[in-house]
């Protein structure tokens, strides 16, 4: 396998020349979409999610979650079973009969996904019909919405995509001649929400919004007037939904160390036309903490070589931070999916000739890894005690979901994340 | 449909996932899509393995679905043997490949691999993950060991008088529950009794160790549910008899003795003689200080095998009173049945994590024994607990060699059970002076924390979800609620339940601390 091709860094700083990308396709290891639901559950305190699916899908729900972390989730599976499939019960009325049992047992529930999965999708089972359905049997109280999650169409961060995007429609519209608001994209730690929610006040911000929001009521409403920031790399079609509703994207680098962080909020004052000196003033300490914080690690880190396999989407702005805040040298950036429009601000930005490749074949990646011997590499669950037994350390990438890692105050956290497991090899001596 | 929160079992590929990840020379190449490559983190996280699973998922997406997935899995097939060069292949479908009707068997075989092609027919739709193993061990053990069947109805050669006898010990797969410590602690109750271990599968074994298995004089049965059909298709084919007692308990390890002793037909006293100087259970059970267990009130849920052998170690061997016994494992639910019986109480068969959970909340037990699942429910509940099978999470892989089985695993049972409850004069003071500002509800046995008293946090706050209260119009009045509080948090459910049904019975409409004390001495044990 010699097809490797160097990307090469768009020359003259637009941003519109492709990179050049590795395709090597074959079979993948990662998770569906469904994995989402880990976080978005929590996220929406008043959600519930129920995959319309087959053990496998229950099995895999739980075992991403660490195995029953939480003793009662708001999730759940309804079991597509043979006499299903046989004909011999409509299936139509048995998801009616479990949504009715699983929301009589949970009063607390406001919103309800009706989550599809690869059999669902395979039988076609029409969850679209089945939530509108539901959605008047269960009018006023719970609202009910459908995505899919299956592992057919999506890999692992694209579910929160499915689900956000299936949101969008039902947001309210904001009030005509309302003045221009801000709307942060993508489920982010509690913690981090309420960080950024006071950078922005601090810059002078009004009217802004996260979406999800916490509780289904409080979605934010949106409109022409919306200007919104991606939060995560992996929502094409929620954004696609948003500006389909009159929302304007503003392109920027994701919120990942110090300078991600100041690029992204600059993004937003610009739009909203913030004083540089308001801009700054809101900034400067978060800015510098961060920066303090991370270059503590630099010496630790700099020159090291890191490998990324395709995992979460988020693996082009971490290569361009690692690269560019603590002097990381990324040998291969994999991907699960190259979305080159919200990324074209990372790209700019990764140092010349990163290698880049899209959904590569998991066995030739590790051929690859084992021949390049990387110092770190950020890898699913399934690969990475082999890796460490192998003599690699490395960085299991679900942890880089479940960790706030946005904004200047997590910019440490996040590179900690990443030395933990040099720091450990180097501690151990047995 | 069945609404499902929490799974006991994985579908039926995965139980096959676990074979062929237990033996060596084995590769499975599973028509799948992607997401179905979590499996991997079963093996790599929770059991630590060190190699990715032998698995080869064709990972087919939605627009593959138009084209051809059966070439796919074709290629996907050629490509892992000539990577992996297996000495064995397994040829299979999951849920998702199952409807769209691939044929993976056939497919595979018009390859023509130069090594044995075994093709699993694992219905996901009605079939679980322990079915699956049984199942893909009896295929593997058919298809190998087929070929050096004698004619049928060719009866047992004699052993040779001067060798010694042989046995195979079966059952034991990756991720089973402490299958690797019963499997050193197997062996080693063999060699005291002079039997010799023929083949172990299919954990470590390879391809050619089950061609082999006819060789042995008769087969160790450790896990029914998973060796169970191998090994009545063993005893058909080879005239091999198999083992019907699982050696769990100190009991169940004498009668295992007695039972190899007389298949392999050799003088069980040494065997026996050797157990009762590495036995400890049986003396700490008589010792004083186990006194305060007797007749705890416990709860038993797990497989049908670990479920049947913890009921008789905790009814005969440690002095509890079984007061309920059930599984998931519908498959074995005539024997969790019989076995309940003999307990005098009624089984819980059923693989909904909410019966279960409404079940330890209506009986109140002070030791919950089950699964990774019961020690959820126990813990929220504020009930000991400890786990005693599948399904498994990483804490139940430990580092120690800790078998459940032979006499070194009923040491491990006793100290296992007991260790979560609360030791026996802590107890009694806790009742005695409940009053005192220190104690408080949530106190812990010293010996669990580094926190003094103060209780560890929980996992996560129990979301408000109404678990079968029962039914219960009689009023407290203030003062017996007050004098319920003084009865330690792990009994008081039991006390509050007793007592209201003693005043329902009694057709009393108030519960005064009168009517606690009645009710205390109605139904005091």
């Amino acid at each position: 396998m010699t097809g490797a091709v160097a990307a090469t860094r768009p020359g003259g700083g637009e941003g519109c020349t492709e990179p050049a990308v590795r395709h090597d396709p074959g079979q993948r290891a990662v998770f569906c979409g469904l994995t989402g639901i880990v976080w978005l559950h929590r996220k929406i305190q008043d959600a519930f999610f129920l995959v319309v699916g087959s053990r496998t899908c229950a099995h895999l729900i739980q075992s991403a979650a660490g195995v029953m972390i939480f003793a009662e989730p708001r999730f759940a599976t309804a079991i597509i079973e043979e006499r299903d499939l046989a004909g011999l019960a409509d299936m139509n009325e048995e998801l009616d009969r479990v949504v009715t049992r699983l929301l009589e047992r949970r009063p607390d529930i406001k919103l309800l996904f009706l989550v599809g999965s690869c059999p669902s999708e395979v039988i076609k089972l029409d969850l679209k019909r089945a939530s509108e359905r539901l959605a008047t049997r269960f009018a006023p109280g719970v609202r009910v919405l459908n995505y899919s999650g299956s592992g057919i169409e999506t890999t692992f961060t694209q579910g929160e995509d499915a689900c956000l995007a299936s949101l969008v429609p039902t947001l309210a519209d904001d009030p005509a001649g309302a003045p221009p608001s801000l709307l942060v994209v993508g489920a982010l730690a509690d913690v981090v929400e309420d960080q950024l929610a006071r950078l922005f006040d601090q810059m002078g911000l009004r009217r802004f919004g996260f979406l999800p929001a916490r509780r289904s009521e409080a979605m934010p409403a949106v409109g022409p007037g919306t200007r919104f920031l991606l939060a995560q790399p992996y929502l094409g079609d929620t954004a696609r939904a948003l500006e389909a509703r009159g929302a304007v994207h503003l392109p920027a680098p994701f919120p990942l160390g110090a300078e991600g962080t100041t690029l992204w909020l600059k993004a937003a004052a610009d739009a909203f036309a913030v004083p540089s000196a308001n801009f700054e003033a809101a900034t400067v300490l978060g800015r510098q903490r961060a920066e303090r914080a991370i270059a503590r690690y630099r010496d630790r880190l700099a020159g090291r070589r890191v490998m990324f396999f395709p995992d979460s989407q988020l693996e082009v702005p971490l290569a361009r931070f690692l690269a560019r805040e603590i002097g990381m040298q990324p040998v291969e950036v994999a991907t699960p999916y190259l979305h080159r429009r919200h990324l074209a601000a990372e790209l700019d930005l990764l140092p010349d000739g990163t290698v880049l490749s899209e959904a590569p074949d998991v066995d030739r990646q590790l051929d690859r890894c084992r021949e390049a011997r990387p110092d770190l590499t950020v890898c699913g669950l399934g690969l990475a005690n082999p890796l460490e037994a192998e003599g690699l350390s490395t960085k299991w990438s679900i942890e880089l979901l479940f960790t706030p890692l946005q904004g200047y105050d997590q910019a440490a956290d996040l590179v900690d994340l990443f030395a933990r497991p040099l720091v450990r090899r180097a501690a151990l001596k047995v | 449909m069945q609404l499902t929160v929490w799974t006991y079992e994985g579908p039926p590929h995965i139980g096959a996932l676990r074979v062929a990840t237990a033996m060596q020379g084995v590769h499975y190449v599973l028509h799948a899509p992607q997401g179905d490559t979590y499996a991997d983190l079963l093996f790599t996280m929770i059991e630590r393995r060190d190699a990715r699973p032998p698995v080869t998922y064709t990972t087919f997406q939605a627009r593959d679905l138009g084209s051809d997935t059966a070439q796919l899995y074709k290629n996907a097939a050629a490509e892992a043997y000539e990577r992996y060069r297996p000495e064995a292949m397994l040829v299979g479908a999951s849920c998702t490949a199952e409807l769209i009707q691939d044929d993976p068997g056939g497919l595979a075989r018009a390859l023509g691999l130069p090594v044995p092609v075994v093709p699993l027919e694992l219905p996901a739709y009605q079939r679980k993950e322990t079915w699956g193993a049984a199942e893909t061990f009896y295929h593997l053990v058919r298809a190998l060991a087929g070929p050096n069947a004698p004619p049928p109805g060719t009866p047992r050669p004699a052993r040779d008088p001067a060798r010694r006898p042989r046995a195979n010990l079966l059952g034991a797969t990756a991720l089973g529950f402490r299958h690797r410590d019963d499997v050193a602690e197997v062996r080693r109750l063999l060699d005291s009794l002079g039997v010799e271990v023929s083949v172990t599968a299919p954990l470590g074994a390879r391809p050619a160790d089950l061609a082999r298995l006819g060789e042995a004089d008769f087969n160790v049965v450790l896990y029914p549910e998973i060796a169970g059909t191998a090994a009545r298709w063993l005893e058909r084919t080879f005239a091999q008899p198999y083992t019907r007692t699982v050696p769990i308990g100190v009991g169940a390890t004498r009668d295992f003795l007695a039972e190899v002793a007389g298949l392999a037909e050799v003088d069980p006293a040494p065997a026996l003689a050797d157990g009762e100087t590495r036995v400890r259970l049986p003396w700490w059970s008589r010792s004083i200080d186990s006194t305060y267990l007797t007749g705890k009130r416990v709860f038993i849920f797990g497989d049908a095998t670990h479920a049947v052998a913890a009921a008789r170690v905790a009814q005969d061997e440690m002095g509890f009173a079984v007061v309920g016994l059930g599984t998931y494992a519908r498959e074995q639910a005539r024997e969790v049945r019989a076995a309940a019986e003999r307990y005098g109480v009624e089984a819980l068969i059923t693989d909904d994590y909410l019966d279960v959970e409404a079940k330890v909340a209506e009986l109140q037990p002070e030791l919950v024994l089950g699964t990774q699942m019961e020690r959820h429910i126990a813990k929220r509940l504020g009930i000991a607990c400890a786990v005693i099978s599948a399904p498994v999470h990483v804490q139940d892989f430990p580092a120690r060699t800790a078998p459940q089985m032979g006499f070194e695993g009923a040491n491990v049972l006793f100290d296992t059970w007991v260790h979560p409850l609360m030791m026996g004069l802590e107890e009694h003071l806790l009742a005695m002076f409940r009053e005192d500002f220190e104690f408080r509800d949530e106190a812990r046995g010293s010996h669990l924390s580094g926190q003094g008293h103060a209780a560890p946090p929980v996992d996560a706050p129990p979301a408000p979800v109404s678990v079968a209260a029962p039914a219960n119009d009689v009023a407290w009045t203030r003062e017996a609620e007050s004098e319920l509080h003084k009865i330690p948090f792990f009994v008081r459910g039991k006390a509050r339940r007793n007592t209201e049904r003693f005043a329902a019975e009694q057709g009393l409409a108030q519960i005064t601390v009168e009517t606690l004390y009645d009710a205390k001495a109605h139904f005091g044990r």
